[in-house]
């Protein structure tokens, strides 16, 4: 008898685990509900607007992704992450997936056992400080005290940049933006460090925001994107997809505005597969033909949410550099519908 | 024929195990024990098998990697090519370093506020109660976070302190400047305060992998040694005064004996202080004592201390009243009464539940990323738990380190309680 409880308990057991790495797609569906990790809130980038809704760069991409699996950008359930719990929660499942300004680094591809399904944004890590210290590069910083986010590569990309440059400096840890920028303006720390979009991000909610600069010097390269858990490729397959249908469809000039007139077949053939007009690729990925043009109604196309969240018009102002279209001079390139 | 039963032999039955009280309770027990195994199993074999779908693997090995992040408070020698081991272990040392000072701080405001609580002075009496009140029901990290605020938002940064040549020019007097004849900075960082240095110094021995300073050691050997020199002669002068009945003059020679020592020792050493100075950002030299520092200690000790008064006001009230009323009758001053009297017996029932709060307080130290304090929790259990992904393990680290801590205290105060508690014969 007590053998039966042992097997049963391995049985039970083994059950569980293959549970938990069963097919994300039918998880969520079964749901009914996306589960994204955002950012605890960083403005342009996933922040909840005045209505508590949320509102973002990143938070696009978790629209376009509910759109293009549940038929409803609306159906997301949004779990701010800290720099700190953001693996943690992918890991263990809380999350489906992860889009919160994410370095896609080799340690956290094959280490952590994620999979980064792109880059919807090639940062760089840079450094604000205020106008009145008098400092115009950062090669000026020695013996300054830096507010940085703890656990993020941009707190190994600092102790490498200060030892190459033989400066000291005081590192002073904090867990999230806002108690970053809390303490920044508190006067706690001469610089406070982190991407460069998400310094222009948060210079933009001061009240004096021309008091403070972004110092010219990039420091290191942060190609950021959302990513997903190893082990469910087809779930990664649909996250890299819809990002890369966001992007293609820029380049190829579908907009959110004319997505639907496009649909009904152009004489483009590659528009007319990705919008499911040609062919089927949505049932490769197990959805729908119309998936695509979903996820593109939803927010529209990269360069429209880039325009509506972070772009020149808004009030954090990041011009498009690296992330234009390969045609324009950028580095955005998305492989062939085909 | 053999008609007369035989009485029944005593033959071991297996309704026993249940219906026979002497083996019940054991039966009971070994259910319990095998159900308690079999969940424990479970979980192991659940954890197991889950980090194996992960394609993850339980190992250590992360802690001999390099670390490559800075820590802004280091007793023990570190820099960013050091191992997440040796991070880990200044994690730990600042996590000793605030538990120390904040369980003596602590116990020191603790036993003041319970016995002024105690006080017939009705002002003093209330004013302690509103303390224990105020502090003991607000969680203690809002303390912790009140006390940062108002040493960041209050102190003047340190370019305030900056005098430059058209202020000079224009008469202008800086915004801020350093007290204790120019020798303190008090700035929004942290307050920087003179360092001893040696210019003939004895060097220092690494044990383990904690340096110790031969100088310190030196300054406390003679520090100690003068002490017990002066309770010598204390010990003389009250042995003379019992005999003749005069006590001798001995106020030069405790003067001598307690300054002389140490005054010859640090000119020996070429004693001197680095005094801070403003450079650039920051102000250099000197030792800097960081405001997370202050400000988990003072929210620790503050919270604390509140519960610590309790206990002591009610070890006080324990012990009979009939005890003062006879060191009055004896013509105790109520001062003595209560150093002499009362608190050496109320230490008994003081030091148990006293035990606790230490551990409270260690514990509860692990806020201290709140506060950007790099403690164990904010080394091991924050950077590098994010920069390995190693979360099973350094939790597990984690938890067996501060449970090592804990027991640590408990088995030293459990030391000490012996040592105070009744001795019955």
């Amino acid at each position: 008898m007590k053998k039966s409880v042992f097997l049963g308990t391995l049985a039970a057991t083994a059950l569980l685990a293959g549970f938990a790495s069963a097919a994300t797609l039918d998880d969520v569906k079964a749901r009914g509900e996306l589960v994204c990790g955002v950012n605890t809130g960083l403005v342009g980038f996933a922040a909840p607007d005045a209505n508590g809704n949320w509102q973002g760069f990143d938070v696009a991409v978790c629209k376009a992704v509910a759109a293009a699996v549940l038929g409803d950008a609306s159906k997301v359930k949004y779990v701010p992450t800290t720099g700190e719990t953001r693996f943690t929660a992918l890991a263990s499942g809380e999350i489906d997936l992860l889009a919160r300004n994410t370095t896609w680094t080799f340690s956290r591809d094959a280490d952590l056992k994620f999979t980064f399904v792109g880059v919807n944004y090639y940062d760089g890590q840079g450094f604000m400080v205020r106008k009145d210290l008098g400092v115009s590069s950062a090669k000026e910083l020695d013996g300054a005290t830096v507010c940085i986010q703890t656990g993020t590569t941009t707190e190994l990309n600092l102790a490498d940049f200060f030892k190459v440059n033989n400066m000291t400096y005081q590192p002073v840890p904090i867990n999230t933006n806002a108690e970053g920028e809390q303490q920044y303006l508190a006067g706690a720390c001469d610089a406070y460090t982190t991407d460069a979009s998400g310094l222009a991000a948060t210079r933009a909610i001061f009240a004096d925001p021309e008091n403070h600069i972004i110092l010219p010097e990039i420091i290191s390269k942060e190609p950021l994107g959302p990513l997903v858990r190893h082990g469910d490729d087809q779930w990664a397959d649909i996250a890299r997809w819809t990002l890369n249908a966001l992007i293609a469809a820029e380049e190829y000039g579908v907009t959110s505005a004319n997505v639907e007139e496009l649909a009904k077949g152009t004489n483009n053939p590659e528009i007319n597969r990705m919008l499911g007009t040609e062919g089927d690729l949505g049932a490769m990925i197990g959805l729908d033909k119309d998936w695509a043009k979903r996820a593109i109604a939803a927010s529209g196309n990269y360069g429209e949410i880039f325009a509506a969240s972070i772009g020149e018009s808004t009030p954090i102002g990041l011009a498009r550099g690296l992330n234009a279209q390969w045609t324009q001079g950028g580095l955005l390139y998305t492989p062939p519908f085909r | 024929m053999a008609l007369v039963a035989d009485t029944p032999k005593e033959s071991f039955r297996l309704g026993m195990l249940i219906y026979d009280t002497r083996y019940r309770s054991i039966t009971i027990q070994i259910i319990v024990m095998v159900l308690f195994l079999l969940g424990l199993w479970w979980l192991l074999d659940n954890l197991f098998s889950n980090l194996a779908t992960r394609g993850k693997d339980l190992s250590f090995s992360f802690l001999w990697n390099r670390a490559g992040y800075d820590i802004n408070q280091t007793l023990i020698p570190y820099t960013n090519d050091d191992t997440h081991f040796r991070a880990m272990l200044v994690g730990l040392v600042n996590t000793i370093l605030v538990a120390v000072l904040g369980c003596v701080a602590a116990t020191v405001i603790g036993v003041m506020v319970g016995v002024l609580r105690l006080s017939k002075n009705w002002l003093v009496s209330k004013l302690m109660t509103v303390y224990v009140e105020m502090f003991r029901n607000v969680p203690v990290l809002l303390w912790i976070l009140v006390a940062f605020a108002v040493f960041t938002e209050i102190t003047p940064a340190p370019r305030d302190f900056k005098v430059t040549d058209e202020m000079v020019a224009a008469g202008v007097e800086p915004a801020a400047s350093m007290v204790l004849f120019d020798s303190v900075a008090i700035t929004n960082r942290g307050t920087f305060i003179p360092k001893a240095l040696y210019e003939r110094s004895l060097g220092e021995v690494i044990i383990g992998f904690l340096p110790i300073s031969l100088n310190t050691i030196a300054v406390l050997a003679v520090l100690i040694g003068s002490a017990m020199g002066y309770r010598a002669i204390k010990r003389h002068a009250t042995a003379v005064q019992e005999a003749t009945g005069i006590r001798p003059k001995t106020w030069w020679k405790s003067l001598l004996t307690l300054v002389g020592p140490i005054v010859a020792l640090l000119f020996a050493l070429g004693f001197h202080l680095e005094i801070p100075t403003l450079g650039g950002f920051n102000f250099s030299g000197g030792t800097l004592v960081s405001n997370s520092l202050m400000a988990l200690w003072l929210g620790l000790t503050l919270y604390t201390a509140a519960f610590i008064a309790e206990i002591v006001r009610a070890g006080i009230m324990a012990i009979s009243k009939g005890q003062t009323e006879a060191s009055y009758a004896l013509g105790l001053r109520p001062g003595r009464t209560m150093s002499l009297v009362v608190l050496p017996q109320a230490l008994r029932v003081i030091i148990p539940p006293l035990i606790s709060q230490y551990l409270n307080l260690t514990k509860n130290s692990s806020l201290a990323i709140a506060v950007s304090y790099m403690d164990l929790r904010g080394t091991l259990g924050g950077i590098t738990l994010n920069q390995t992904g190693r979360e099973l393990e350094s939790m597990l680290l984690l938890m067996l380190i501060y449970l090592a801590l804990s027991l640590m205290i408990s088995s030293a105060m459990n030391v000490y309680n012996n040592a105070v508690k009744l001795k019955e014969r």
